[in-house]
């Protein structure tokens, strides 16, 4: 198949944009020129092998690291397209792009209920004053955290642990936890890292049931780094790959394990 | 029954290791007396026996206590899941009801059986209640180290002192004025110390608690200098005149009210959006920002929240001694308040008001023990920092959470 890795006819609006993207770390090149599209409403998934710069990627796009050079747009659908370089973590979150964390970084000590209503703070408003007066508008507020933070926690199946303190959980709720906080966000693109490391396969099973539910049922676009491949060959409908911070290959499942580039950048092997 | 015998006779055992241990540790203190003058060393060998039986009792007191009945001091077992507070009261609704309303009716009662002494005594220990609940809000929720709260509890006294002898402000305005004041000092120092964290953080605010106490002390045309601002008002009501007797009590049961509300305000403000952002910034403060916790401002309102507190502390300290000077916040100041903070359990709010009213009323009401008493006050602290219940700190209990659903 000769097909352009992007863009087809019936292509639906670009989502998110990162155009030539560099990030450098004293020497080293951790990404160098990299042009990333997702689409609203698809399954993208971010591939490469260790160290190719995919999770500085993802940490340019939700403005953890400033990138060297390149460019960041959102276009929140219904909205004008917004630049996110420069932008704090707050305000990109806030924009609408959601994440979790390759080595999960919950709040221990919190409540599995309250990690997700953490989640809501961007879409909510009360202040000190409220919090200490605690008015009707508050406490409807409040209700309306806590109700929608109880229905993340069903959705992911972790309903039955909400007063559970966050870090009782074992590793693979802790994975499904961390997605039903970052979903409390409000998210038009949720960015997984690594979602199902260290799963066993019937973890992983039911990840790929859940974030297939995420986007067909809530419109939630997706983009994933994993290294599992048969999960991202089976759920990704779209494969950026890259290695050693550049963008070597960018099409269907099918497109990118035939190529020969990516064949070499995962095996090894001479030039 | 065999099985009791069998748990007696193992904390008798438990005991008797735990008297001779202590008896060994002892011995260098108790026991060989040098007299520098006579040449000679008296060797005080009963006096280990006691110490040895008395170790004994205690440990067998506490080993055994699951046996005979319930004892109140119960700490939760288990892993810091566990829901109980400090003495896990807050695991048994009615027996901590019932403290509580003892505690609330021998705290309104106390004044009018006890000395101008006693009842003075009392106010500094609530004023060290407000202050404990304060800084818990910025060490306890919001992860903050700051070395330096002294510092706003400084601004508020002298706001107090000073804003009285230039324009004859009162007590009951300079309240809400002082409180004011030291928050917008703790949104000043807030500004530059953002980005720090921890013991740089620490290091920070302990020199502006250093530099606000040299500037009072130097600035004399200013704040008067080390000699302080004397003469400074007792609480009053309008239309009332109170003597001597009669301000205490008043500025007791104010400095109580304004513990109550501290705490309320704490308990409030802890399982509210803001509360929460505070426990998330100290628990993982990358991810917090990821979702959506605008780092600057939640921190921001931490320092300022908790510099309040200090701020109307510091003015019920200056009625209560009618008397400010720079010796009365010093680093001692800051690092007593975090001692009770960390006491109490950062972020519990009953765990700090206990914590503060031990840490003042117990080395007062040691003071018979004379040269002893700061050995036992020490003792005390190491055994109540043993013996807590090891809640984690900022988790709403669930009881909080199911009341937000409500």
């Amino acid at each position: 198949m000769s097909a352009p890795p992007v863009a087809a006819p019936t292509a639906p609006p670009v989502l998110l944009e990162a155009a030539a993207l560099s990030v450098t770390f004293g020497g080293v090149r951790a990404l160098e020129g990299v042009d990333l599209r997702v689409y609203a409403g698809e399954i993208a998934a971010l591939i490469g092998p260790n160290g190719a710069g995919k999770t500085t990627l993802f940490n340019c796009l939700t403005g953890l690291c400033a990138p060297t050079a390149g460019d960041v747009r959102l276009h929140p659908p219904g909205g004008d397209g917004v630049r996110l370089r420069g932008l704090s973590p707050a305000r990109v979150a806030a924009l609408g792009i959601a994440r979790t964390f390759q080595n999960i970084r919950l709040f221990p000590a919190m409540s599995v209920l309250e990690n997700v209503m953490v989640g809501r703070h961007a879409r909510t408003r009360a202040g000190i004053l409220g919090a200490v007066l605690r008015g009707p508008a508050t406490r409807a507020e409040e209700r309306g955290i806590a109700a929608a933070a109880r229905a993340l926690l069903a959705k992911v199946g972790l309903a039955a642990l909400a007063n559970e303190p966050a870090a009782s959980l074992p590793y693979g709720l802790q994975r499904r936890l961390e997605i039903a906080r970052a979903l409390a966000t409000g998210p038009h693109l949720l960015l997984l890292d690594e979602p199902a490391a260290g799963m066993n396969p019937r973890e992983t099973a039911e990840l790929d049931e859940l974030i297939r539910r995420l986007r067909d049922e809530d419109g939630v676009t997706i983009l994933l780094i994993e290294h599992d491949m048969r999960l991202v060959m089976g759920l990704a409908e779209r494969i950026v790959v890259l290695d050693s911070g550049r963008r070597i290959a960018d099409g269907t499942p099918a497109q990118v394990r035939a190529d020969p580039e990516v064949v070499r950048a995962y095996l090894g092997g001479g030039p | 029954m065999s099985g009791g015998a069998g748990r007696l006779l193992a904390a008798v055992r438990g005991a008797l290791v735990t008297a001779a241990a202590g008896a060994l540790l002892l011995f260098p203190l108790v026991v060989p007396r040098v007299d520098a003058v006579e040449k000679t060393v008296s060797w005080r060998w009963a006096n280990l026996g006691w110490c040895a039986a008395g170790l004994f009792a205690a440990a067998l007191l506490w080993r055994g206590r699951g046996l005979v009945g319930g004892l109140v001091l119960r700490i939760p077992p288990g892993p810091p899941s566990s829901n109980g507070g400090m003495w896990g009261l807050e695991s048994r609704p009615f027996a901590l009801r019932f403290v509580w309303a003892a505690g609330v009716v021998a705290a309104l009662a106390l004044p009018a059986a006890s000395s101008t002494y006693q009842v003075s005594v009392l106010t500094s220990a609530l004023i060290a209640v407000i202050l404990g609940l304060g800084l818990n809000i910025v060490v306890g929720l919001a992860g903050l180290l700051n070395l330096g709260y002294a510092a706003f509890y400084a601004v508020g006294a002298y706001a107090y002192a000073l804003l009285n002898l230039h324009f004859g402000v009162g007590f009951w305005a300079a309240l809400p004025l002082a409180g004011l004041l030291a928050a917008g000092c703790g949104l000043a120092l807030g500004f530059p110390v953002l980005r720090l964290r921890g013991d740089y953080l620490a290091i920070v605010t302990l020199g502006f608690g250093e530099i606000v106490r040299l500037v009072l002390e130097n600035w004399s045309a200013f704040s008067g200098g080390p000699s302080g601002i004397p003469n400074v008002p007792r609480a009053a009501l309008p239309g009332w005149e109170p003597g001597l007797r009669g301000a205490t009590v008043l500025l007791y049961y104010v400095s109580l009210a304004l513990a109550a509300l501290a705490a309320l305000v704490v308990a409030r403000l802890r399982d509210s959006r803001i509360g929460r952002a505070w426990v998330a910034l100290r628990e993982d403060e990358l991810a917090a920002e990821a979702m959506g916790i605008d780092r600057t401002r939640v921190k921001l309102a931490a320092l300022a929240a908790g510099a309040f507190w200090a701020g109307v502390a510091g003015v019920l300290f200056a009625a209560r001694t009618t008397f400010v000077s720079p010796a009365s916040f010093t680093f001692l100041e800051s690092a007593m308040a975090l001692a009770v903070v960390v006491l109490g359990g950062p972020g519990s709010v009953g765990g700090v008001a206990v914590a503060a009213l031990v840490l003042v009323l117990l080395p007062e009401y040691l003071r018979p023990l004379a040269q002893y008493r700061m050995l036992v006050f020490g003792a005390a602290l190491a055994a109540m920092m043993i013996l807590r219940a090891r809640r984690p700190a900022g988790r709403a209990p669930a009881r909080a959470t199911a009341g937000a659903v409500r």
